[in-house]
Protein backbone atom coordinates (compact mmCIF):
# COMPACT_ATOMS: atom_id res chain seq x y z
CA UNK A 1 0.00 0.00 0.00
CA UNK A 2 1.19 3.58 -0.82
CA UNK A 3 0.78 6.13 0.95
CA UNK A 4 -2.17 7.54 -0.72
CA UNK A 5 -4.00 4.25 0.35
CA UNK A 6 -3.19 4.07 3.52
CA UNK A 7 -4.06 7.51 4.04
CA UNK A 8 -7.52 7.32 2.03
CA UNK A 9 -8.00 4.01 3.99
CA UNK A 10 -7.77 5.91 7.34
CA UNK A 11 -10.46 8.54 6.55
CA UNK A 12 -12.38 5.07 5.78
CA UNK A 13 -11.69 4.12 9.14
CA UNK A 14 -12.28 7.75 10.95
CA UNK A 15 -15.94 8.15 8.71
CA UNK A 16 -16.92 4.62 9.66
CA UNK A 17 -16.65 5.59 13.43
CA UNK A 18 -18.40 8.95 12.77
CA UNK A 19 -20.67 7.26 10.86
CA UNK A 20 -21.46 4.16 13.58
CA UNK A 21 -22.43 7.03 16.49
CA UNK A 22 -24.77 9.03 14.01
CA UNK A 23 -26.24 5.37 13.55
CA UNK A 24 -26.58 5.14 17.60
CA UNK A 25 -28.57 8.49 17.69
CA UNK A 26 -30.24 8.36 14.31
CA UNK A 27 -30.31 4.38 13.06
CA UNK A 28 -31.12 2.37 16.47
CA UNK A 29 -33.18 5.53 18.76
CA UNK A 30 -34.40 7.22 15.86
CA UNK A 31 -33.78 10.42 16.70
CA UNK A 32 -32.73 13.03 13.87
CA UNK A 33 -29.40 14.91 14.19
CA UNK A 34 -27.70 17.56 11.28
CA UNK A 35 -25.18 18.66 13.99
CA UNK A 36 -23.40 15.29 14.51
CA UNK A 37 -20.23 17.19 12.78
CA UNK A 38 -19.84 19.30 15.81
CA UNK A 39 -19.58 16.50 18.13
CA UNK A 40 -16.73 15.88 15.74
CA UNK A 41 -15.64 19.09 16.07
CA UNK A 42 -15.95 18.88 19.72
CA UNK A 43 -13.92 15.86 19.54
CA UNK A 44 -11.06 17.33 17.13
CA UNK A 45 -10.60 20.02 19.17
CA UNK A 46 -10.14 19.15 22.82
CA UNK A 47 -7.98 16.34 21.42
CA UNK A 48 -6.01 19.23 19.31
CA UNK A 49 -5.50 21.45 22.21
CA UNK A 50 -4.33 18.75 24.30
CA UNK A 51 -2.15 17.24 22.06
CA UNK A 52 -0.32 20.74 21.62
CA UNK A 53 -0.09 20.87 25.69
CA UNK A 54 1.78 17.91 25.69
CA UNK A 55 -0.89 15.26 26.76
CA UNK A 56 -0.19 11.64 24.98
CA UNK A 57 -2.36 10.39 22.17
CA UNK A 58 -4.31 7.83 24.23
CA UNK A 59 -5.37 10.73 26.34
CA UNK A 60 -6.23 13.40 24.33
CA UNK A 61 -8.63 11.02 22.34
CA UNK A 62 -10.42 9.88 25.51
CA UNK A 63 -10.48 13.40 26.57
CA UNK A 64 -12.04 14.18 23.02
CA UNK A 65 -13.98 11.14 23.78
CA UNK A 66 -15.44 12.37 26.77
CA UNK A 67 -16.04 16.34 26.10
CA UNK A 68 -17.69 15.45 23.08
CA UNK A 69 -20.13 12.96 25.13
CA UNK A 70 -20.93 15.43 27.77
CA UNK A 71 -21.53 18.05 24.66
CA UNK A 72 -23.97 15.37 23.32
CA UNK A 73 -25.69 14.87 26.32
CA UNK A 74 -26.56 18.24 27.10
CA UNK A 75 -28.16 18.43 23.40
CA UNK A 76 -29.46 15.12 24.10
CA UNK A 77 -31.38 17.18 26.64
CA UNK A 78 -33.23 19.23 23.66
CA UNK A 79 -34.28 15.74 22.59
CA UNK A 80 -36.28 15.34 25.59
CA UNK A 81 -38.38 18.77 24.46
CA UNK A 82 -38.36 18.30 20.76
CA UNK A 83 -39.38 15.71 18.27
CA UNK A 84 -39.01 14.81 14.71
CA UNK A 85 -38.31 18.54 12.30
CA UNK A 86 -38.18 20.37 15.37
CA UNK A 87 -35.19 18.34 16.60
CA UNK A 88 -33.70 18.36 13.41
CA UNK A 89 -33.86 22.07 13.08
CA UNK A 90 -32.37 22.28 16.68
CA UNK A 91 -29.42 19.48 15.94
CA UNK A 92 -28.88 22.05 13.32
CA UNK A 93 -28.51 25.03 14.83
CA UNK A 94 -26.62 23.23 17.65
CA UNK A 95 -23.59 22.67 14.59
CA UNK A 96 -23.72 26.21 13.43
CA UNK A 97 -23.69 27.34 17.06
CA UNK A 98 -20.25 25.61 17.15
CA UNK A 99 -19.14 27.02 14.38
CA UNK A 100 -20.07 30.17 15.32
CA UNK A 101 -17.96 29.76 18.66
CA UNK A 102 -14.62 27.95 17.58
CA UNK A 103 -14.62 31.00 15.09
CA UNK A 104 -14.53 33.63 17.56
CA UNK A 105 -12.08 32.01 19.60
CA UNK A 106 -8.98 32.95 19.53
CA UNK A 107 -7.56 30.05 21.66
CA UNK A 108 -9.56 27.76 19.01
CA UNK A 109 -7.58 29.59 16.01
CA UNK A 110 -10.36 31.07 15.02
CA UNK A 111 -10.84 31.37 11.30
CA UNK A 112 -7.44 29.81 10.68
CA UNK A 113 -7.90 26.94 12.25
CA UNK A 114 -5.17 24.52 14.57
CA UNK A 115 -1.74 23.95 12.85
CA UNK A 116 1.29 22.98 14.59
CA UNK A 117 -0.46 19.17 15.91
CA UNK A 118 2.09 17.02 17.08
CA UNK A 119 2.48 13.58 15.26
CA UNK A 120 0.64 10.70 16.52
CA UNK A 121 4.45 9.11 17.21
CA UNK A 122 3.57 6.44 15.07
CA UNK A 123 4.12 5.55 11.12
CA UNK A 124 1.45 6.15 8.97
CA UNK A 125 0.59 1.96 8.74
CA UNK A 126 0.44 1.85 12.66
CA UNK A 127 -1.95 4.78 12.87
CA UNK A 128 -3.99 2.86 10.30
CA UNK A 129 -3.81 -0.30 12.52
CA UNK A 130 -5.12 1.72 15.38
CA UNK A 131 -7.80 3.14 13.55
CA UNK A 132 -9.17 0.04 12.29
CA UNK A 133 -8.94 -1.74 15.71
CA UNK A 134 -11.36 1.15 16.78
CA UNK A 135 -13.24 0.72 14.18
CA UNK A 136 -13.75 -3.07 14.97
CA UNK A 137 -14.04 -2.39 18.33
CA UNK A 138 -17.48 0.25 17.97
CA UNK A 139 -18.76 -2.00 15.63
CA UNK A 140 -18.73 -4.74 17.91
CA UNK A 141 -20.04 -2.28 20.54
CA UNK A 142 -23.32 -1.47 17.98
CA UNK A 143 -23.62 -4.91 17.56
CA UNK A 144 -23.66 -5.51 20.82
CA UNK A 145 -26.51 -2.44 21.66
CA UNK A 146 -27.82 -3.60 18.68
CA UNK A 147 -28.93 -7.18 20.32
CA UNK A 148 -29.06 -6.28 23.40
CA UNK A 149 -32.28 -5.34 25.54
CA UNK A 150 -30.67 -1.81 25.43
CA UNK A 151 -31.25 -2.07 21.83
CA UNK A 152 -34.94 -3.26 22.32
CA UNK A 153 -35.51 -0.51 24.20
CA UNK A 154 -34.78 1.67 21.43
CA UNK A 155 -36.37 0.24 19.03
CA UNK A 156 -39.53 0.97 21.27
CA UNK A 157 -38.54 4.53 21.28
CA UNK A 158 -37.63 4.55 17.59
CA UNK A 159 -41.32 3.13 16.82
CA UNK A 160 -43.47 5.60 18.91
CA UNK A 161 -42.03 6.87 21.79
CA UNK A 162 -45.63 7.65 23.62
CA UNK A 163 -46.80 3.80 23.43
CA UNK A 164 -42.96 3.10 24.72
CA UNK A 165 -44.34 5.27 28.06
CA UNK A 166 -47.05 3.65 28.85
CA UNK A 167 -45.15 0.19 28.53
CA UNK A 168 -42.76 1.50 31.17
CA UNK A 169 -39.87 2.46 29.05
CA UNK A 170 -37.94 5.60 30.78
CA UNK A 171 -37.73 7.14 26.80
CA UNK A 172 -35.85 10.21 28.35
CA UNK A 173 -32.87 8.29 29.56
CA UNK A 174 -32.63 5.76 26.87
CA UNK A 175 -32.58 9.17 24.77
CA UNK A 176 -29.80 10.52 26.44
CA UNK A 177 -27.43 7.13 26.64
CA UNK A 178 -28.02 6.93 22.83
CA UNK A 179 -26.70 10.93 22.38
CA UNK A 180 -23.91 10.33 25.06
CA UNK A 181 -23.01 6.89 23.33
CA UNK A 182 -22.95 8.27 20.04
CA UNK A 183 -21.80 11.95 20.50
CA UNK A 184 -18.48 10.19 22.35
CA UNK A 185 -17.66 8.19 18.98
CA UNK A 186 -17.84 10.94 16.73
CA UNK A 187 -15.73 12.67 19.65
CA UNK A 188 -13.19 9.86 19.08
CA UNK A 189 -13.23 9.91 15.27
CA UNK A 190 -12.56 13.60 15.47
CA UNK A 191 -9.64 12.76 18.16
CA UNK A 192 -8.03 9.99 15.13
CA UNK A 193 -8.82 13.23 12.75
CA UNK A 194 -6.90 15.49 14.88
CA UNK A 195 -3.59 13.48 14.76
CA UNK A 196 -4.30 12.53 11.40
CA UNK A 197 -4.82 15.72 9.95
CA UNK A 198 -2.20 17.79 12.41
CA UNK A 199 -4.18 20.61 11.03
CA UNK A 200 -7.99 21.74 11.91
CA UNK A 201 -10.07 23.96 10.02
CA UNK A 202 -13.78 25.11 11.37
CA UNK A 203 -15.18 24.58 7.80
CA UNK A 204 -14.31 20.70 8.57
CA UNK A 205 -16.61 19.95 10.90
CA UNK A 206 -19.35 22.60 9.17
CA UNK A 207 -23.47 21.74 8.16
CA UNK A 208 -21.92 19.88 5.11
CA UNK A 209 -19.95 17.45 7.24
CA UNK A 210 -23.20 17.21 9.10
CA UNK A 211 -25.42 16.30 5.96
CA UNK A 212 -22.33 13.60 4.71
CA UNK A 213 -22.20 11.49 8.06
CA UNK A 214 -26.40 11.46 8.00
CA UNK A 215 -25.90 10.21 3.81
CA UNK A 216 -23.73 7.34 4.70
CA UNK A 217 -26.25 6.08 7.69
CA UNK A 218 -29.25 6.64 5.25
CA UNK A 219 -27.52 5.04 2.36
CA UNK A 220 -26.73 2.43 4.03
CA UNK A 221 -29.95 1.87 5.82
CA UNK A 222 -30.81 3.22 9.03
CA UNK A 223 -30.09 1.15 11.88
CA UNK A 224 -28.04 -1.03 10.37
CA UNK A 225 -24.76 -1.77 11.30
CA UNK A 226 -23.05 -3.39 8.32
CA UNK A 227 -25.17 -1.34 5.60
CA UNK A 228 -24.03 2.13 7.35
CA UNK A 229 -20.13 0.69 7.32
CA UNK A 230 -20.56 -0.66 3.53
CA UNK A 231 -22.46 2.90 2.65
CA UNK A 232 -19.51 4.44 4.53
CA UNK A 233 -16.81 3.40 2.72
CA UNK A 234 -18.84 3.81 -1.11
CA UNK A 235 -19.51 7.61 -0.22
CA UNK A 236 -15.79 7.87 1.15
CA UNK A 237 -14.43 6.37 -2.00
CA UNK A 238 -16.28 7.69 -4.54
CA UNK A 239 -15.01 11.24 -4.95
CA UNK A 240 -11.78 9.67 -4.35
CA UNK A 241 -11.87 7.32 -7.53
CA UNK A 242 -13.82 9.64 -9.80
CA UNK A 243 -12.01 13.08 -9.67
CA UNK A 244 -15.10 14.18 -11.48
CA UNK A 245 -17.03 13.57 -8.98
CA UNK A 246 -15.29 14.73 -6.77
CA UNK A 247 -16.53 18.75 -7.77
CA UNK A 248 -19.65 17.71 -7.17
CA UNK A 249 -19.76 15.81 -4.23
CA UNK A 250 -22.35 17.45 -2.44
CA UNK A 251 -24.57 16.87 -5.51
CA UNK A 252 -24.30 12.94 -5.70
CA UNK A 253 -24.82 12.76 -2.03
CA UNK A 254 -27.80 15.30 -2.14
CA UNK A 255 -28.88 12.77 -5.72
CA UNK A 256 -28.31 9.54 -3.19
CA UNK A 257 -30.13 10.99 -0.03
CA UNK A 258 -32.88 11.64 -2.43
CA UNK A 259 -33.04 8.39 -4.40
CA UNK A 260 -32.71 6.17 -0.93
CA UNK A 261 -35.06 7.77 0.85
CA UNK A 262 -37.43 7.72 -2.45
CA UNK A 263 -37.05 4.25 -3.87
CA UNK A 264 -35.38 2.08 -0.61
CA UNK A 265 -35.75 4.13 2.50
CA UNK A 266 -34.13 0.87 4.28
CA UNK A 267 -31.25 1.80 2.34
CA UNK A 268 -28.35 -0.44 0.69
CA UNK A 269 -29.73 -3.30 4.11
CA UNK A 270 -32.98 -2.92 3.23
CA UNK A 271 -32.00 -3.67 -0.74
CA UNK A 272 -29.72 -6.65 0.13
CA UNK A 273 -32.32 -8.10 2.02
CA UNK A 274 -35.36 -8.01 -0.19
CA UNK A 275 -32.81 -9.04 -2.82
CA UNK A 276 -31.95 -12.52 -0.67
CA UNK A 277 -35.60 -12.91 0.09
CA UNK A 278 -36.10 -13.21 -4.10
CA UNK A 279 -33.08 -15.84 -4.87
CA UNK A 280 -33.95 -17.57 -1.65
CA UNK A 281 -37.81 -17.16 -0.94
CA UNK A 282 -37.76 -21.05 0.52
CA UNK A 283 -35.27 -19.88 2.91
CA UNK A 284 -37.01 -16.71 4.58
CA UNK A 285 -40.09 -18.83 4.57
CA UNK A 286 -38.53 -21.07 6.81
CA UNK A 287 -37.49 -18.60 8.73
CA UNK A 288 -40.86 -17.65 9.62
CA UNK A 289 -42.21 -20.39 10.92
CA UNK A 290 -39.40 -21.36 12.70
CA UNK B 1 -61.48 -5.69 49.96
CA UNK B 2 -59.56 -2.43 49.81
CA UNK B 3 -59.21 0.18 47.43
CA UNK B 4 -56.46 -0.39 45.05
CA UNK B 5 -57.20 2.83 42.52
CA UNK B 6 -58.57 5.89 44.32
CA UNK B 7 -59.20 8.41 41.55
CA UNK B 8 -59.80 11.79 42.80
CA UNK B 9 -61.35 15.39 41.75
CA UNK B 10 -60.08 14.33 38.24
CA UNK B 11 -60.32 18.11 36.24
CA UNK B 12 -58.96 18.53 32.41
CA UNK B 13 -59.70 21.26 30.24
CA UNK B 14 -58.29 21.39 27.09
CA UNK B 15 -59.05 25.10 25.92
CA UNK B 16 -62.29 26.32 26.77
CA UNK B 17 -63.69 22.47 26.56
CA UNK B 18 -64.09 21.12 30.19
CA UNK B 19 -63.70 17.21 29.19
CA UNK B 20 -63.62 16.22 32.96
CA UNK B 21 -65.30 17.99 36.01
CA UNK B 22 -64.19 16.91 38.95
CA UNK B 23 -64.76 13.32 38.33
CA UNK B 24 -64.00 11.28 41.54
CA UNK B 25 -64.34 7.01 42.04
CA UNK B 26 -62.77 4.37 43.14
CA UNK B 27 -61.75 1.24 42.28
CA UNK B 28 -61.52 -1.92 44.40
CA UNK B 29 -59.00 -4.45 44.52
CA UNK B 30 -59.46 -7.57 42.18
CA UNK B 31 -62.68 -6.13 40.63
CA UNK B 32 -63.83 -5.63 37.41
CA UNK B 33 -65.59 -2.73 36.66
CA UNK B 34 -66.75 -0.92 33.21
CA UNK B 35 -66.68 2.63 32.38
CA UNK B 36 -69.04 3.54 30.23
CA UNK B 37 -70.98 6.61 28.70
CA UNK B 38 -71.90 7.90 25.47
CA UNK B 39 -69.77 9.28 23.07
CA UNK B 40 -67.40 12.62 24.40
CA UNK B 41 -68.31 11.77 27.76
CA UNK B 42 -64.79 11.62 29.00
CA UNK B 43 -63.92 8.21 29.57
CA UNK B 44 -60.95 8.05 27.14
CA UNK B 45 -59.82 11.16 29.09
CA UNK B 46 -60.44 9.61 32.41
CA UNK B 47 -57.72 6.77 31.67
CA UNK B 48 -55.54 9.24 29.82
CA UNK B 49 -55.31 11.18 32.86
CA UNK B 50 -54.92 8.23 35.50
CA UNK B 51 -51.84 6.89 33.55
CA UNK B 52 -50.17 10.56 32.89
CA UNK B 53 -50.86 10.65 29.62
CA UNK B 54 -52.59 13.80 29.70
CA UNK B 55 -51.78 16.14 32.10
CA UNK B 56 -55.26 17.56 34.41
CA UNK B 57 -55.44 20.66 35.43
CA UNK B 58 -55.89 18.73 39.18
CA UNK B 59 -56.22 15.30 40.06
CA UNK B 60 -55.07 13.10 42.64
CA UNK B 61 -54.18 9.46 41.83
CA UNK B 62 -53.67 7.05 44.12
CA UNK B 63 -52.22 3.66 43.58
CA UNK B 64 -51.87 0.92 46.53
CA UNK B 65 -52.30 4.07 48.56
CA UNK B 66 -49.52 5.74 47.15
CA UNK B 67 -49.44 9.51 45.17
CA UNK B 68 -49.44 9.01 41.99
CA UNK B 69 -49.86 12.16 40.92
CA UNK B 70 -47.09 13.68 40.20
CA UNK B 71 -44.79 11.10 38.36
CA UNK B 72 -44.04 10.78 35.19
CA UNK B 73 -46.05 7.87 32.89
CA UNK B 74 -43.26 5.13 33.08
CA UNK B 75 -43.58 5.65 36.78
CA UNK B 76 -46.50 4.97 36.95
CA UNK B 77 -46.72 2.07 34.40
CA UNK B 78 -43.66 0.60 36.56
CA UNK B 79 -45.63 1.06 39.93
CA UNK B 80 -48.59 -1.27 37.98
CA UNK B 81 -51.00 0.58 35.70
CA UNK B 82 -50.87 -0.88 32.02
CA UNK B 83 -53.23 0.99 29.29
CA UNK B 84 -54.23 -0.84 26.14
CA UNK B 85 -54.56 2.19 23.38
CA UNK B 86 -58.35 2.20 21.63
CA UNK B 87 -56.88 2.68 18.26
CA UNK B 88 -54.00 0.39 18.11
CA UNK B 89 -50.53 1.14 18.81
CA UNK B 90 -47.97 -1.72 18.20
CA UNK B 91 -44.43 -1.48 17.48
CA UNK B 92 -44.25 -1.16 14.27
CA UNK B 93 -40.61 -2.49 13.95
CA UNK B 94 -41.34 -5.85 16.09
CA UNK B 95 -42.69 -9.20 15.24
CA UNK B 96 -45.90 -9.98 17.89
CA UNK B 97 -43.76 -12.18 20.18
CA UNK B 98 -41.37 -9.07 20.55
CA UNK B 99 -44.30 -7.02 21.25
CA UNK B 100 -45.15 -8.87 24.25
CA UNK B 101 -41.44 -9.60 25.38
CA UNK B 102 -40.49 -6.20 25.29
CA UNK B 103 -43.11 -5.17 28.28
CA UNK B 104 -42.52 -8.91 29.69
CA UNK B 105 -38.74 -7.93 30.27
CA UNK B 106 -40.05 -4.45 31.97
CA UNK B 107 -37.63 -5.28 34.72
CA UNK B 108 -34.52 -5.14 32.80
CA UNK B 109 -35.99 -2.48 31.03
CA UNK B 110 -36.12 -0.01 34.12
CA UNK B 111 -32.58 -0.60 34.77
CA UNK B 112 -30.37 1.23 31.91
CA UNK B 113 -27.16 -0.05 32.89
CA UNK B 114 -28.59 -3.65 32.87
CA UNK B 115 -30.55 -3.60 30.17
CA UNK B 116 -27.10 -2.47 28.20
CA UNK B 117 -25.29 -6.08 29.58
CA UNK B 118 -28.43 -8.29 29.03
CA UNK B 119 -28.64 -9.97 25.47
CA UNK B 120 -30.81 -12.99 26.18
CA UNK B 121 -34.86 -12.69 25.18
CA UNK B 122 -35.33 -16.05 25.81
CA UNK B 123 -36.84 -16.01 28.69
CA UNK B 124 -39.47 -13.24 28.55
CA UNK B 125 -39.80 -14.37 24.64
CA UNK B 126 -41.30 -17.70 26.55
CA UNK B 127 -43.63 -15.51 28.74
CA UNK B 128 -44.75 -13.50 25.78
CA UNK B 129 -45.69 -16.36 24.18
CA UNK B 130 -47.83 -17.49 27.30
CA UNK B 131 -49.68 -14.33 26.85
CA UNK B 132 -50.35 -14.75 23.34
CA UNK B 133 -51.87 -18.22 23.90
CA UNK B 134 -54.36 -16.28 26.65
CA UNK B 135 -55.83 -14.00 24.32
CA UNK B 136 -55.59 -16.49 21.27
CA UNK B 137 -52.75 -15.20 18.79
CA UNK B 138 -49.99 -17.53 19.17
CA UNK B 139 -50.11 -18.58 15.91
CA UNK B 140 -48.98 -15.23 14.82
CA UNK B 141 -46.22 -14.46 17.28
CA UNK B 142 -43.44 -14.45 14.54
CA UNK B 143 -45.24 -12.51 12.33
CA UNK B 144 -44.57 -8.85 11.43
CA UNK B 145 -47.25 -6.62 13.63
CA UNK B 146 -47.76 -4.57 9.74
CA UNK B 147 -50.20 -6.49 8.47
CA UNK B 148 -52.20 -7.84 11.10
CA UNK B 149 -56.12 -7.72 11.09
CA UNK B 150 -57.41 -5.83 13.72
CA UNK B 151 -58.76 -8.73 15.59
CA UNK B 152 -55.02 -9.95 16.06
CA UNK B 153 -53.85 -6.00 17.28
CA UNK B 154 -56.60 -5.41 19.27
CA UNK B 155 -55.84 -8.53 21.38
CA UNK B 156 -52.13 -8.04 20.50
CA UNK B 157 -52.64 -4.64 22.94
CA UNK B 158 -54.12 -6.38 25.90
CA UNK B 159 -51.40 -9.30 25.96
CA UNK B 160 -48.71 -6.09 26.07
CA UNK B 161 -50.29 -4.62 28.85
CA UNK B 162 -50.66 -8.01 30.74
CA UNK B 163 -47.09 -8.64 29.99
CA UNK B 164 -46.25 -5.20 32.06
CA UNK B 165 -47.92 -7.72 34.99
CA UNK B 166 -49.47 -4.69 36.16
CA UNK B 167 -51.82 -3.86 39.13
CA UNK B 168 -54.69 -2.31 37.42
CA UNK B 169 -55.54 -2.98 33.83
CA UNK B 170 -56.68 -0.44 32.10
CA UNK B 171 -58.62 -1.36 28.78
CA UNK B 172 -59.34 1.21 26.25
CA UNK B 173 -62.35 -0.07 24.04
CA UNK B 174 -60.81 -3.60 23.51
CA UNK B 175 -63.81 -5.36 22.10
CA UNK B 176 -63.73 -2.79 19.60
CA UNK B 177 -63.36 -3.97 15.66
CA UNK B 178 -63.80 -7.28 16.76
CA UNK B 179 -66.64 -9.73 15.51
CA UNK B 180 -69.15 -11.41 18.59
CA UNK B 181 -67.10 -14.06 18.87
CA UNK B 182 -63.74 -12.70 19.15
CA UNK B 183 -64.96 -10.04 21.19
CA UNK B 184 -67.11 -12.70 23.74
CA UNK B 185 -63.60 -15.43 23.96
CA UNK B 186 -61.36 -11.84 24.73
CA UNK B 187 -63.51 -10.81 27.36
CA UNK B 188 -64.15 -13.74 28.91
CA UNK B 189 -60.16 -14.43 28.67
CA UNK B 190 -60.14 -10.89 30.81
CA UNK B 191 -62.80 -11.62 32.91
CA UNK B 192 -60.33 -15.18 33.60
CA UNK B 193 -57.45 -13.68 34.29
CA UNK B 194 -59.18 -11.07 36.54
CA UNK B 195 -60.87 -13.32 38.28
CA UNK B 196 -57.50 -15.97 38.92
CA UNK B 197 -56.64 -12.59 40.99
CA UNK B 198 -53.95 -11.90 38.92
CA UNK B 199 -54.96 -8.11 38.09
CA UNK B 200 -57.71 -5.45 38.81
CA UNK B 201 -59.75 -4.42 35.81
CA UNK B 202 -61.01 -1.11 34.41
CA UNK B 203 -62.54 -1.30 30.87
CA UNK B 204 -63.34 1.09 28.82
CA UNK B 205 -66.42 -0.55 26.16
CA UNK B 206 -69.56 0.42 24.14
CA UNK B 207 -70.53 -3.21 23.71
CA UNK B 208 -73.01 -3.08 26.48
CA UNK B 209 -74.25 -6.95 26.40
CA UNK B 210 -70.40 -7.96 27.25
CA UNK B 211 -70.38 -5.10 29.78
CA UNK B 212 -73.23 -6.16 31.57
CA UNK B 213 -71.87 -9.67 30.75
CA UNK B 214 -68.49 -9.46 32.69
CA UNK B 215 -68.43 -6.70 35.02
CA UNK B 216 -69.20 -6.12 38.77
CA UNK B 217 -69.79 -2.21 38.75
CA UNK B 218 -70.65 0.38 36.51
CA UNK B 219 -69.01 3.56 36.88
CA UNK B 220 -71.34 6.05 33.96
CA UNK B 221 -69.76 9.50 32.53
CA UNK B 222 -71.77 11.87 30.66
CA UNK B 223 -70.49 15.39 29.66
CA UNK B 224 -67.44 15.06 31.55
CA UNK B 225 -69.38 14.07 34.68
CA UNK B 226 -70.22 11.12 36.81
CA UNK B 227 -73.72 10.36 37.07
CA UNK B 228 -74.00 6.61 38.07
CA UNK B 229 -71.55 4.57 40.01
CA UNK B 230 -73.10 0.98 41.20
CA UNK B 231 -73.78 -2.53 40.39
CA UNK B 232 -74.79 -3.10 36.42
CA UNK B 233 -78.24 -3.50 37.20
CA UNK B 234 -78.91 -1.04 39.84
CA UNK B 235 -76.99 1.75 36.72
CA UNK B 236 -79.18 0.50 34.32
CA UNK B 237 -82.23 1.09 35.92
CA UNK B 238 -80.74 4.45 36.85
CA UNK B 239 -82.78 7.38 34.51
CA UNK B 240 -80.34 9.69 34.44
CA UNK B 241 -78.33 6.80 32.71
CA UNK B 242 -81.25 5.68 30.74
CA UNK B 243 -81.70 9.74 29.88
CA UNK B 244 -77.84 10.14 28.78
CA UNK B 245 -77.84 7.14 26.42
CA UNK B 246 -81.32 6.96 25.11
CA UNK B 247 -81.98 11.03 25.28
CA UNK B 248 -84.17 13.04 26.88
CA UNK B 249 -87.27 12.76 24.65
CA UNK B 250 -87.16 8.70 26.42
CA UNK B 251 -87.49 9.83 29.70
CA UNK B 252 -90.62 12.54 29.09
CA UNK B 253 -92.35 9.58 26.91
CA UNK B 254 -91.77 7.10 30.01
CA UNK B 255 -93.21 9.87 32.79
Amino acid sequence: MGIYEISLATVVGINIILALGLNMITGFCGQISLGHAAFYGVGAYTCALLAKAGTPLPLAIAAGMISAGAVGLVVGLASLRVRHDFLAITTMGVGFLFLGIVRQQEILGGELGISGIPSSGMSKIAYLVLVFFLVALFTAFSLWIKRSWMGFAFDAVADDEDTARVMSVDVGAYKLVAFAMGTAMAGVAGGLYTYFARFLMPDDFGFIASISVLSMVAVGGIGSVFGVIVATIILTLMPEFFRFISDYKLLVYGTLLFAVMRFAPEGLAGLARSLIDRIRPEVSAEKEVA
Amino acid sequence: MGVILDIRNVTVRFGGVVALDNVSFQVNKGEFLCLIGPNGAGKTTMMRAVTGVVKPQSAQVLLAGRDISSLPIHKRARLGLALTHQIVRPFRSMTVLDNVALTAGHRLIGRIFRSMVSLDRSTERRQARKYLRLVGIEDVSQKSVVGQPLGVTKRLEVARALALEPKVLLLDEPLAGLNSVEAARLADTVADINREGLTTVVMIEHNLGEVMRVSQRLVVLDNGRKIADGSPADVMRNRTVRAAYVGKEYQNAAA
